[in-house]
């Protein structure tokens, strides 16, 4: 009988620790943190809330999206975000469809628009969409009527990895106002940076950016006024001095091929997050890192696995993270 | 065929210094009579074109177009592109070699100028390449090239990377007395850019386009400039740099005379936001700074000419991710329009807007085809009328052009073309004015 019920009812499923207000909630997609409000990724996190509780139950399963059909489309290979995804639409009952398109359909003409409304056609609620050139997900949503997720496009945005690094901040520090979080590594070439400077700022906290200036993007400096949030600082220790938050790129080895660097072994000895520098920060800061992991070059084994490590949790989150997302884009709005 | 009275419209003609209210009559193709005041002609028969309340004035000259025709017929032909710029109040335009075989040999001028005649609505002036099929390496015939009728030369599109092959073609054409455009682009420093370089270009994660890349090629230039004592001609500049740079070459006695387009002059990088492809533009829409000392150039004659750079594509080239995207703006059709925003704002005087589209761009092309960009008697009657305050909204549905590809689709502007008439002939007319039969 509990269990008719609880299929017939999915709200009572989810039970948050505060009442939901999903009112707040205007996003037909999800494209990037830049046009968020605090008051809008706060409902994302008492939704997450909700779902981690989900995730801790025996079994891992909510009919919530039950007849949704969400379909992932990834135009660059990804392990973690794309079965983050599938499991987050999963346990919510929806309908996954996996899609590898690889770039080469594209330059063989099929279009991105053409992709898009044959996804349309078939019948997708809900579109997952990875692709290597910044803003695609943008010209996607406009010929979409499902809702577009990006899961990262170029070196513009990933949402989703930035909120569930967000809320795994959340987790431990209860609070961002006022934190003090470090990035170091490829600032330039990174979505996973751009969409947390936007995310960190958002919810208050104070953002470093530590890198060669050879991979930092224009117009963050300080001089330029845009941010009065993020400040440079290239000197690692300056950098993490007294920091609460520390997240280190991945470093793409070929960016030392494109010149930006004299060669990765100096970028070791002058960015990699080892345990003596991290020891600047302050002493129950949080080490968080995107992942793939290059084990030896960003961050040394010892952080990746030590104590302050908050990196599989971050993996955990995203499950929880996107299982909110999906269920705001696809059953929140019917409430 | 009858002569043709404008009347009672407000004549600029910067090549005579006329600013004032006044009439004139077209006879045979040519200017056969003009008075300023309420006077009218000794001649009893002609038609009448009513223009008060109108800006009456020389033809539009526009020294950088794309027409597409040979090769990209799809884009852009020289039919529909001539009506475009007839759209757009240009009498004469001068198309740019990019074509697929590029103009780079006297057969290839040849065939332009016969679709320019043939289905053609305005002049049709073209400029011939650098170098042998655009690829920067060896000298085109450059006196073949001037003797078929080329205008000037230039690889657009791309710059002419070789230092070496760029002073060669100074020199070279200074036998000839046409000048060179150069396209300023360090290709290095600008590989893979979609947009201005900056903090928008930041946000949106895509690769800059240095203002550096552009003052690097102008500075080059300029020393070729003087080292050959030949005329360059600085295509579509777009940075407060390079207004600083010639400038100063101006005023060391460099023959450089420099072109602005109409979309960066009022348009900033801010219209990427969105990822709007129509918006993407070589070189690249850049800040309200670099506008700034554009327009401050124009007023102080360090940039002599607008030219639109009317560069359209097929909407299937611009529906696509960013990076994707073909480069450039439809821009005959809007080019009065969003100038006149500048008048409207107080920026440019009508009287310098209207020189920068006329006897400007005129001096530069000389007087071998005609004299262009005036309204003198005996000159062809290549005139634009238009309405500096009427407003309309850009429709792009309704463009004569091929390329519907402009960020102001859907746009209201304030000044629009009422009438264009090329030697005589009116090869446009807006549907609410009314010719009266004499």
């Amino acid at each position: 009988m509990r269990t008719t019920q609880q299929k017939d009812n999915p709200s009572l499923l989810i039970k948050p620790r505060t009442p939901l207000t999903t009112s707040l909630w205007q996003h037909h997609h999800i494209l990037d943190l830049d046009d968020f409000t605090p008051e809008e990724i706060e409902v994302v996190f008492h939704i997450t809330e909700a779902m981690k509780e989900v995730l801790c139950r025996p079994i891992r399963k909510v009919p919530t999206l039950r007849g949704k059909t969400i379909i992932t489309l990834f135009y660059e290979s990804s392990t973690r975000t794309r079965v983050s995804f599938e499991l987050a639409a999963k346990n919510l009952s929806a309908d996954v469809v996996n899609l590898n398109a690889s770039t080469s359909s594209v330059t063989k003409g099929e279009s991105l628009v053409d992709t898009l409304s044959t996804l349309q056609a078939l019948g997708a609620d809900i579109v997952v969409m990875r692709h290597p050139q910044s803003g695609a997900p943008y010209t996607a949503a406009k010929y979409l009527e499902a809702s577009m997720v990006n899961a990262g496009d170029g070196w513009h945005a990933h949402p989703t990895q930035a909120l569930l690094d967000l809320y795994t901040i959340r987790e431990h520090k209860g609070n961002l106002r006022g934190l003090k979080a470090v990035i170091i590594g490829d600032i330039k070439h990174s979505r996973v940076a751009r969409s947390n400077i936007w995310g960190l700022t958002t919810m208050g906290a104070e953002v470093i950016l530590c890198c060669p200036f050879t991979l930092l993007p224009t117009g963050l400096d300080k001089q330029h006024h845009h941010f009065p949030q993020v400040s440079i600082e290239p000197d690692i220790e300056l950098a993490l001095d007294g920091a609460d938050v520390v997240m280190a790129l991945r470093l793409q080895l070929e960016r030392q091929q494109s010149g930006l660097l004299p060669s990765i072994r100096e970028y070791i000895q002058l960015y990699q997050l080892t345990e003596p520098r991290l020891a600047k920060a302050k002493p129950d800061a949080l080490v968080l890192h995107p992942g793939p992991i290059n084990e030896g070059v960003e961050i040394s084994p010892a952080v990746a696995r030590g104590r302050q490590s908050v990196i599989n949790e971050q993996v955990t989150n995203g499950v929880a993270v996107r299982m909110a997302l999906l269920y705001l884009l696809a059953g929140g709005k019917e409430q | 065929m009858k002569s043709l009275l404008i009347r009672g419209g407000h004549i600029i003609d910067p090549s005579q210094g006329i600013d004032e209210i006044g009439s004139l009559l077209i006879t045979e193709g040519e200017i056969s009579w003009l008075e300023t005041g309420e006077v009218t002609p000794p001649q009893p028969d002609y038609d009448v074109l009513p223009a008060r309340g109108l800006i009456v004035c020389p033809g539009f000259i526009d020294l950088h177009c794309h027409l597409r025709q040979p090769g990209f017929e799809e884009k852009e032909t020289i039919a529909t592109g001539t009506r475009a710029a007839a759209r757009g109040g240009f009498t004469t335009i001068c198309c740019m070699p990019n074509t697929n075989p590029p103009l780079d040999n006297q057969a290839t001028i040849e065939y332009v100028k016969l679709k320019a005649t043939t289905e053609g609505v305005v002049r049709v002036l073209p400029i011939g390449c650098i170098s042998k099929g655009r690829k920067g390496e060896e000298l085109a015939e450059i006196g073949e090239l001037a003797s078929a009728g080329v205008i000037a030369f230039s690889d657009d599109g791309e710059p002419a990377v070789d230092s070496r092959l760029m002073r060669q073609a100074l020199d070279y054409s200074r036998a000839f007395g046409l000048p060179i455009i150069d396209h300023c682009e360090d290709t290095v420093l600008t590989e893979g850019g979609q947009m201005n370089e900056g903090i928008i270009a930041t946000r949106l994660g895509l690769r800059g386009i240095p203002a550096a890349a552009e003052e690097i090629m102008v500075a080059r230039d300029l020393a070729l400039a003087q080292l050959t004592g030949a005329r360059l001609h600085i295509a579509h500049t777009t940075t407060e740099g390079s207004v600083d740079l010639i400038r100063r070459a101006k005023e060391k006695g460099i023959q450089v005379t420099a072109e602005v387009t109409p979309h960066h002059l009022t348009l900033t990088e801010e219209r990427v936001i969105g990822y709007d492809t129509n918006a993407k533009v070589n070189p690249p829409l850049r800040t309200r700074e670099d506008i700034q000392a554009l327009i401050q150039g124009l007023r102080e004659n360090v940039i002599d000419v607008i030219a639109t750079d009317h560069a359209p594509h097929t909407e299937a080239d611009k529906l696509c991710e960013f990076a994707l995207a073909p480069f450039g703006i439809s821009g005959f059709e809007t080019a009065l329009g969003s100038l006149m925003s500048l008048v409207h704002d107080g920026q440019l005087t009508l009287a310098t807007l209207v020189a920068k589209l006329t006897y400007e761009p005129s001096r530069i092309i000389g007087d071998k085809y005609g004299k262009l960009g005036t309204l003198a008697i005996g000159a062809p009657a290549d005139v634009t009328i238009f309405d500096p305050n009427l407003e309309w909204a850009v429709d792009t549905k309704a463009f004569a052009s091929k390329g519907k590809n402009t960020p102001l689709a859907g746009s209201i502007l304030k000044g629009k073309i009422m009438a264009t008439i090329v030697q005589g002939k009116l090869v446009y007319k807006d549907e609410s004015l009314r010719l009266k039969e004499g």
